[in-house]
């Protein structure tokens, strides 16, 4: 049975550099890949290879401390080229230079039930690909989850639909869908577009969900299904890591293919690029960027969320998207603030023009000094969930935990107050303070 | 153009610390952030900001304000004009007339604001916050136009330290700035503040305008000054020279009242730019006026001589004296108001209401939307509070509704 959600609150930001639907796919083989322990909040990496160690695909790299079976694994097979680390000896990230024949790890899953599964999962580096709220961080697997959410759509800016990525298929996905709904003594909700060409069977629970961008955020579609209370966990996953784990259950093997959207104003032909996770982004936009002298910002991810890579970085996980933009640091604008132009990005309707315009391209720039929050209501226009954005902040900015818990701080991930802090005129880094007020929380409770 | 900001790049090492000018830096990044959009792109979080920042916010709400301040500067001329006994009345005189006699206020105000601000934010090495911008143009539209240049420097001064800046600058104040300022006068110094006299600017500047005689039966008082000393028989509202006032006359502003707050009609503008722009909340304005005019419906069906203002009807509630101004203005402020959705509606219902309360039912105070607003910002916190509890109440019954 098929249950509609509508969210009305929210935003689609246009921006231009679209994937067009019809482009052909592009195929890059990359010569090297990095994995970003970074990247999966929550995971405490320790090495398990050394620089210049021969490996083979989906190899365990590194694995987290707490828990050693939750492994990252490299997605293609090479040497382990770097351990580039940062200050206290963090681990940035883990180079796989690719070299001919090392071949791939291939172990067939054993039969036999959900501590398989789990473990299974644990080991191919698929477990790292979800995420539990509370804390929005990899899950804790000596915790139950209470419920399943997997968003079949990415409604962010410029993303492409996740039905493109090669991992997705029918019978992949009723195989993780049937494996994965025994790891909960709950439900396996899975959330979809209208238009979604698969089958979602029993025993998940099906969601057409309408409504503009973050309705794909799978912590907010929790959030408007079964909203998590205190001392409850739920699992939050792509459609993406669902069809992975379904083809780890039938072919023994994790994939590593991804497809990637080249996208935004500065890509001279925004289209997909059929790559592994964690390419080399210089050969991925190598050629492909528009060359007028701006100075550029290429994000791995959209732009509300993403991670500002460097030209000589890397793909960061969810591995699905590069959005390129001016940065916008070499421009003069003459008193932007009193500007009427129809260019100016705005969901404020200060700017009359605006509405008019179909696609913006917009830059890095604040827009506007820090403030204190003056405006009100600004955040909840764009945040379809039951929760005050503004008190909860100002909760996390005291340290206050009891009023955080009150006010369903384990309801929400930092990407859900992304949109309310592109809209805010008080340039607040919301979604910095949510990830800190998550990460103190854990600290005081665990 | 780059002429300017080459200029600015060269000067900027000054002001530097270690420069010459260094104790100038916040003035310095003030200018230089007024005039270009700074170039710092985000760190953290999300890539691309909506165009919206607190400057422009500012400056629409300024902006917002100008019909009153052109009405304002007509009206000074036209009160002045038709006190000292001239028969025409030439537009560009009378609104030169008003320019001259509110300059020194708008000068005064902005200097002593602006250099406390200025001040305040070199010593926390702060950006300039806006907020003054708009605080500077509201307090010589909301004083009487004889208010004295000293009295209102230093209302000016005491509200931005001890409303404001002592509470963390602006965003972070209890209560509207410029209303402290207004209620600080009016309390400091009431004889020069209300009265018959206060309202009418009543000597000649620069050969314009004439003196205003009050010893000649002329009454500069204004419409609700008028019915707190009526006595007894027919409400009836006089213009300074004894005429009739009709409720056009009262709409358009051609009244003795603060200088900017006279005019419902221009305020009425001011609202329509504000809600279309969507910089105030429009469940505040909404809810103060209606809240005024259903008290006002209530007060005038209990008419009682004993509290002449009971006998004016809702609209000249409205149109009288500073409602509008407030409850476009002031109640609106989004600091001081209540933050939430719901909050919005009630603060402003309670605005509405004690306003025409406190002008109906206390005889000694003939205007109450400054009251009004001033007790509503200390309790909106309160109604925020109980806002938040139904969100966390909410979330609390859910988990006990589960078995």
């Amino acid at each position: 049975m098929t249950k509609t959600l509508k969210l009305k609150r929210g935003l689609d930001l246009r921006i231009e550099g679209a994937v067009a639907p019809d482009t052909p796919v592009e195929a890059v083989s990359p010569g090297a890949v990095a994995v970003c322990p970074g990247d999966f909040e929550g995971f405490l990496p320790k090495m398990e290879v050394r620089e210049g160690d021969a490996v083979a695909q989906g190899q365990p790299l590194m694995h987290d401390k707490n828990h050693p079976d939750i492994k990252l694994c490299a997605p293609i097979a090479g040497t382990v080229e770097g351990v580039v680390r940062r200050e206290r000896r963090k681990i940035l990230r883990v180079v796989v230079k690719a070299s001919a024949g090392s071949g791939s790890l291939h172990e067939p899953l054993a039969a036999g039930g959900a501590q398989q599964l789990r473990r299974a999962m644990q080991l191919s580096g698929l477990w790292a690909e979800m995420r539990q709220r509370p804390y929005d961080i990899v899950p804790d697997p000596d915790r139950e989850p209470r419920d399943i959410f997997v968003t079949a759509f990415d409604s962010a800016p410029l993303a492409l639909p996740l039905e493109m990525h090669p991992a997705v298929s029918q019978q992949r996905l009723d195989a993780a869908v049937a494996a994965l709904s025994q790891l909960t003594s709950g439900h396996l909700y899975v959330c979809t577009r209208k238009d979604f060409s698969l089958n979602i069977a029993s025993p998940a629970r099906h969601y057409v969900v309408e409504g503009p961008h973050p309705s794909g955020n799978a912590g907010v579609q929790a959030a408007n299904i079964a909203p998590v209370n205190k001392g409850e966990t739920v699992w939050t996953l792509s459609l993406v890591t669902l069809c992975r784990i379904g083809q780890l259950i039938l072919e023994g093997r994790r994939g590593f293919d991804t497809v990637v959207g080249l996208c935004g104003s500065e890509v001279k032909h925004p289209h997909a690029i059929a790559t592994v996770d964690g390419a080399d982004i210089a050969q991925l936009v190598g050629g492909q960027l528009k060359d007028d002298g701006a100075h550029l910002r290429i994000i791995s991810g959209n732009v509300l969320t993403g991670m500002k890579v460097d030209a000589d970085g890397y793909l960061h996980f969810p591995y699905r998207q590069i959005t390129v933009i001016p940065e916008g640091d070499d421009v003069d604008e003459f008193m932007g603030w009193a500007s009427l132009s129809p260019a100016k990005m705005s969901v404020s309707r200060s700017f009359p023009f605006s509405r008019f315009t179909r696609r913006f391209r917009p830059d890095a720039r604040m827009l506007g000094g820090h403030r204190a929050m003056i405006m009100s209501e600004t955040a909840d226009r764009v945040m379809p969930m039951d929760i005050m954005p503004e008190y909860l902040l100002k909760a996390i900015i005291a340290g206050d935990i009891d009023r955080m818990e009150a006010l369903g701080i384990y309801e929400v991930a930092p990407e859900d107050f992304a949109l309310a802090e592109y809209v805010d005129p008080s340039k607040t880094e919301m979604q910095r303070l949510v990830r800190e007020g998550l990460d103190y929380l854990r600290k005081e409770i665990e | 153009m780059s002429l300017l900001k080459k200029y600015l790049d060269r000067a900027r090492p000054h002001f530097q610390p270690g420069g010459r000018f260094q104790a100038l830096q916040s003035v310095f990044d003030g200018v230089d952030t007024f005039l270009y959009t700074p170039r710092d792109t985000s760190r953290s979080g999300v890539h691309i900001h909506d165009a919206l920042d607190s400057k422009r916010v500012m400056i629409i709400v300024v902006v917002a304000l100008l019909p009153c301040l052109l009405f304002g500067m007509y009206n000074c001329g036209y009160q002045n004009y038709l006190g000292s006994g001239h028969a025409v009345f030439p537009f560009w005189e009378l609104m030169a007339y008003g320019f001259l006699a509110i300059l020194p206020k708008i000068v005064v105000t902005y200097l002593v604001g602006l250099g406390i601000e200025f001040v305040v934010a070199q010593w926390r090495h702060e950006e300039i916050q806006e907020g003054f911008l708009v605080t500077g143009i509201l307090i010589p539209l909301i004083c009487p136009i004889e208010t004295p240049l000293w009295m209102m420097a230093v209302a000016t001064a005491f509200s931005v330290i001890f409303v404001k800046e002592v509470f963390g600058g602006t965003g972070y104040n209890i209560f509207n700035v410029a209303l402290v300022t207004r209620a600080f006068l009016f309390f400091s110094y009431p004889a020069s503040m209300s009265g018959d006299r206060a309202f009418i600017s009543a000597s000649p500047i620069c050969g314009l305008g004439g003196t205003v005689n009050f010893a000649d039966g002329i009454s500069g008082a204004t419409p609700l000054g008028q019915v707190a000393t009526h006595a007894g028989g027919p409400l009836e509202i006089h213009n300074i020279v004894g005429d009739p006032v009709s409720n056009w006359d009262a709409f358009l502003g051609l009244i003795p009242g603060s200088f900017g707050e006279t005019s419902t009609l221009c305020i009425f503008i001011g609202a329509a730019l504000l809600l279309l722009t969507g910089i105030a909340s429009w469940k505040v304005m909404l809810s103060v006026f209606a809240g005024g005019l259903l008290t006002g419906v209530a007060v005038h069906l209990l008419q009682n001589s004993d509290y002449p203002a009971s006998m004016l009807t809702p609209w000249q509630q409205i149109i009288y004296g500073g409602f509008a101004f407030a409850a476009v203005f002031m109640a609106t402020d989004p600091v001081t108001a209540a933050r939430t959705g719901a909050g919005k509606y009630i603060y402003g219902l309670l605005v509405g209401a004690i306003a025409v309360i406190i002008r109906t039912y206390n005889n000694g105070y003939p205007e109450g939307a400054m009251l009004a607003v001033l007790l509503m910002n200390a309790f909106a916190p309160l109604i925020d509070w109980c806002v938040v509890q139904t969100n966390i109440n909410r979330r609390l019954n859910r988990v006990k509704a589960k078995p």
